[in-house]
C-alpha cells in the first residue's frame, strides 16, 4: 500500500534539499571571498552573519508550524521539501488544497492513494515554477538595467531602490492594517508593530548615543523577538481567541 | 580576459538554478514513474487551472519586484530557497543596513549574497530539526500560549525594519503608506493578496518619488 512517509520519498526529499543547502554553502563561500577581496570589514560581516542567523529562527520554526499543518494531508517528506526549498507557507497550503479540491479529496484525511498524491505533487510543483525561470532567464538583464538607472544619475538610482523597498514594506505596514474594523482585537497587530518599532527605536538610542556598536546588527532580531514575546500578553489583555 | 564576479556569479546561478529546477522536478517524476502513478492530464490540468493563474503571476511579480532588490547572487539563491517576503528579503535589507553598504552596488550584492545564504542554510537545518524532533515539538509549537507569538510575526518582523527604512526615508515613505492603510481599512479582504500588492507599492513609489525628485524635494 502506499505511504505518503514511505523512505524513497524521504530519501528523493533529502536529495533535493541536500542539493540546496550545497548551492547555499557554495554561493556563501564565493561571496565571502569576494568581500575579503574587495576589503570589506570582515568582522563586520561575521557579526552580520550571526545576527542574520538569529532573526531567521523565529520565522523558521513558524515554517515548521506549517509543516505540521501540511503533514497531516501529505506526509512529512512533501511539506518538508517544500518548505526548504522553493515554497513559502502562503503557497503550499492554498495549492495542496487547490490541487486537492480539484479531484473532490478533503485535506483533512492522509492521502492513501498514490494516483492522489501524484497529481498533486506535479500540480504543487509546477504551479510554483514561474519566479525561478524568470530569474534564471532574465536576471542578468534586469540587473544591467539597475546597472544603468545607477550610471545614468546615481542619486535617482539611490532613491529609484528606497522606492523600492519602501513600497514593499508599506504594503506590509498597510496589511497589519487589515483588521482593525474588527474591533479591539482586530488592534493586536498594530500594538505589536508599534512595541516592535519602539524597541527598534530604543536599541537605535544606545547604538547613536550610547556608542554601543555591536548592538546595531541585533537590533532587528531582537525587536522582533521581544514583539513577538509581548504579543502573549497583548493577547490576552485585548481579548484577541481568534 | 578576465571575467568579472558579476559575469560569474550570473554563470554559477544560471547552471546552479537550472539544475535545481531540474531536481525540482525530478521529485514529481520519481513519485510517477517508482509508484506508477500518472497523474494523468485531465486531473493534473484541472489542478493547475486552480493555481497557476494566480501564483505564475505572483511569482512573476516576486522576480521582478526582487530580483532587482537583491542582487545577483542572492536572487539565485533567493527564488531556488523560497519563504522570500516573510525572511529572505527582510534578511537582505537588515544586512545592507547594518553593513552600511547600498543595493545594486558590488558591496551590496556581496552582502545580499552572504545574508540570504546564511538565512537559507539556517531554515534549512531548523527544518531538518524541527522534522526529526517533531513528536516532542509538535505540542509545545502548538500550545495555545504560544499561537499569538507566531500569529504575530509579521507585525513584529515589519515594526522593526520600518523604523529603519521609513526614518531615514519619509519623505518617500508617507504617500505609500498612506495608499496601503486607505486600502487595506477599506478592503480588508486584500490582506490574503498582499503579494499583489508589492509590486503596487512599489511602483506607485517610484513614480511618486520621480514626480517629488524632479520637483527637487528629494
Amino acid at each position: 500500500m502506499f505511504d505518503v512517509n514511505s523512505l524513497p520519498l524521504f530519501v528523493m526529499a533529502a536529495v533535493v534539499v541536500g542539493y540546496v543547502l550545497f548551492q547555499s554553502f557554495f554561493f556563501l563561500f564565493k561571496a565571502l571571498k569576494r568581500a575579503k577581496e574587495l576589503g570589506m570589514d570582515m568582522g563586520k560581516i561575521k557579526r552580520t552573519m550571526n545576527a542574520t542567523a538569529i532573526f531567521t529562527i523565529a520565522p523558521a520554526v513558524s515554517i515548521i508550524l506549517g509543516m505540521i499543518t501540511l503533514s497531516k494531508f501529505l506526509g512529512l517528506p512533501l511539506p518538508w521539501l517544500r518548505l526548504s526549498v522553493l515554497g513559502a507557507l502562503t503557497y503550499e497550503l492554498p495549492a495542496a488544497s487547490t490541487a486537492a479540491s480539484a479531484m473532490n479529496i478533503s485535506l483533512s484525511e492522509t492521502v492513501t492513494s498514490p494516483q492522489v498524491y501524484s497529481v498533486i505533487v506535479w500540480v504543487m510543483t509546477v504551479g510554483i515554477l514561474s519566479g525561478i525561470i524568470i530569474i534564471t532567464l532574465f536576471l542578468k538583464k534586469m540587473q544591467s538595467g539597475m546597472m544603468n538607472i545607477r550610471k545614468k544619475d546615481e542619486k535617482w538610482g539611490k532613491i529609484f531602490m528606497d522606492s523600492l523597498f519602501l513600497g514593499m514594506i508599506s504594503a506590509f505596514l498597510g496589511m497589519i492594517f487589515a483588521d482593525i474594523r474588527l474591533g479591539l482585537q482586530g488592534w493586536i497587530p498594530v500594538v505589536i508593530m508599534i512595541l516592535s518599532a519602539l524597541i527598534m527605536l530604543i536599541c537605535g538610542y544606545f547604538v547613536k548615543k550610547k556608542k554601543i556598536t555591536w548592538l546595531e546588527n541585533y537590533a532587528l532580531p531582537i525587536s522582533m523577538l521581544s514583539a513577538m514575546a509581548l504579543s502573549i500578553p497583548v493577547t490576552a489583555i485585548m481579548g484577541g481567541g481568534l | 580576459m578576465v571575467v568579472s564576479y558579476e559575469d560569474k556569479v550570473h554563470k554559477w546561478g544560471r547552471i546552479s538554478t537550472s539544475l535545481a529546477i531540474a531536481l525540482f522536478l525530478s521529485f514529481p517524476l520519481f513519485v510517477s514513474i517508482y509508484y506508477n502513478a500518472w497523474p494523468g492530464w485531465g486531473p493534473f490540468l484541472s489542478g493547475l487551472l486552480g493555481i497557476a493563474p494566480i501564483f505564475w503571476v505572483v511569482g512573476a511579480i516576486e522576480a521582478f519586484t526582487f530580483g532587482p532588490m537583491l542582487g545577483s547572487g542572492g536572487s539565485y539563491l533567493g527564488f531556488v530557497t523560497g519563504n522570500l517576503t516573510n525572511l529572505k528579503v527582510p534578511a537582505a535589507l537588515n544586512a545592507l543596513q547594518s553593513m552600511g553598504v547600498e543595493a545594486n552596488t558590488e558591496e551590496g550584492d556581496v552582502v545580499c549574497t552572504i545574508a540570504i545564504a546564511v538565512s537559507s542554510i539556517v531554515t534549512t537545518i531548523v527544518l531538518i530539526v524541527g522534522m526529526l524532533l517533531l513528536a516532542p515539538l509538535q505540542p509545545i509549537l502548538q500550545s495555545p500560549t504560544l499561537a499569538p507569538a507566531f500569529d504575530n510575526i509579521l507585525p513584529a518582523l515589519f515594526g522593526g525594519l520600518a523604523v529603519v527604512f521609513v526614518s531615514k526615508n519619509w519623505k518617500i515613505a508617507v504617500a505609500p503608506l498612506l495608499l496601503m492603510l486607505i486600502l487595506f481599512i477599506a478592503m480588508p479582504s486584500l490582506a490574503s493578496s498582499v503579494s499583489v500588492l508589492v509590486p503596487v507599492g512599489a511602483i506607485f513609489t517610484i513614480l511618486v518619488s520621480r514626480v517629488l525628485y524632479k520637483k527637487g524635494i528629494l
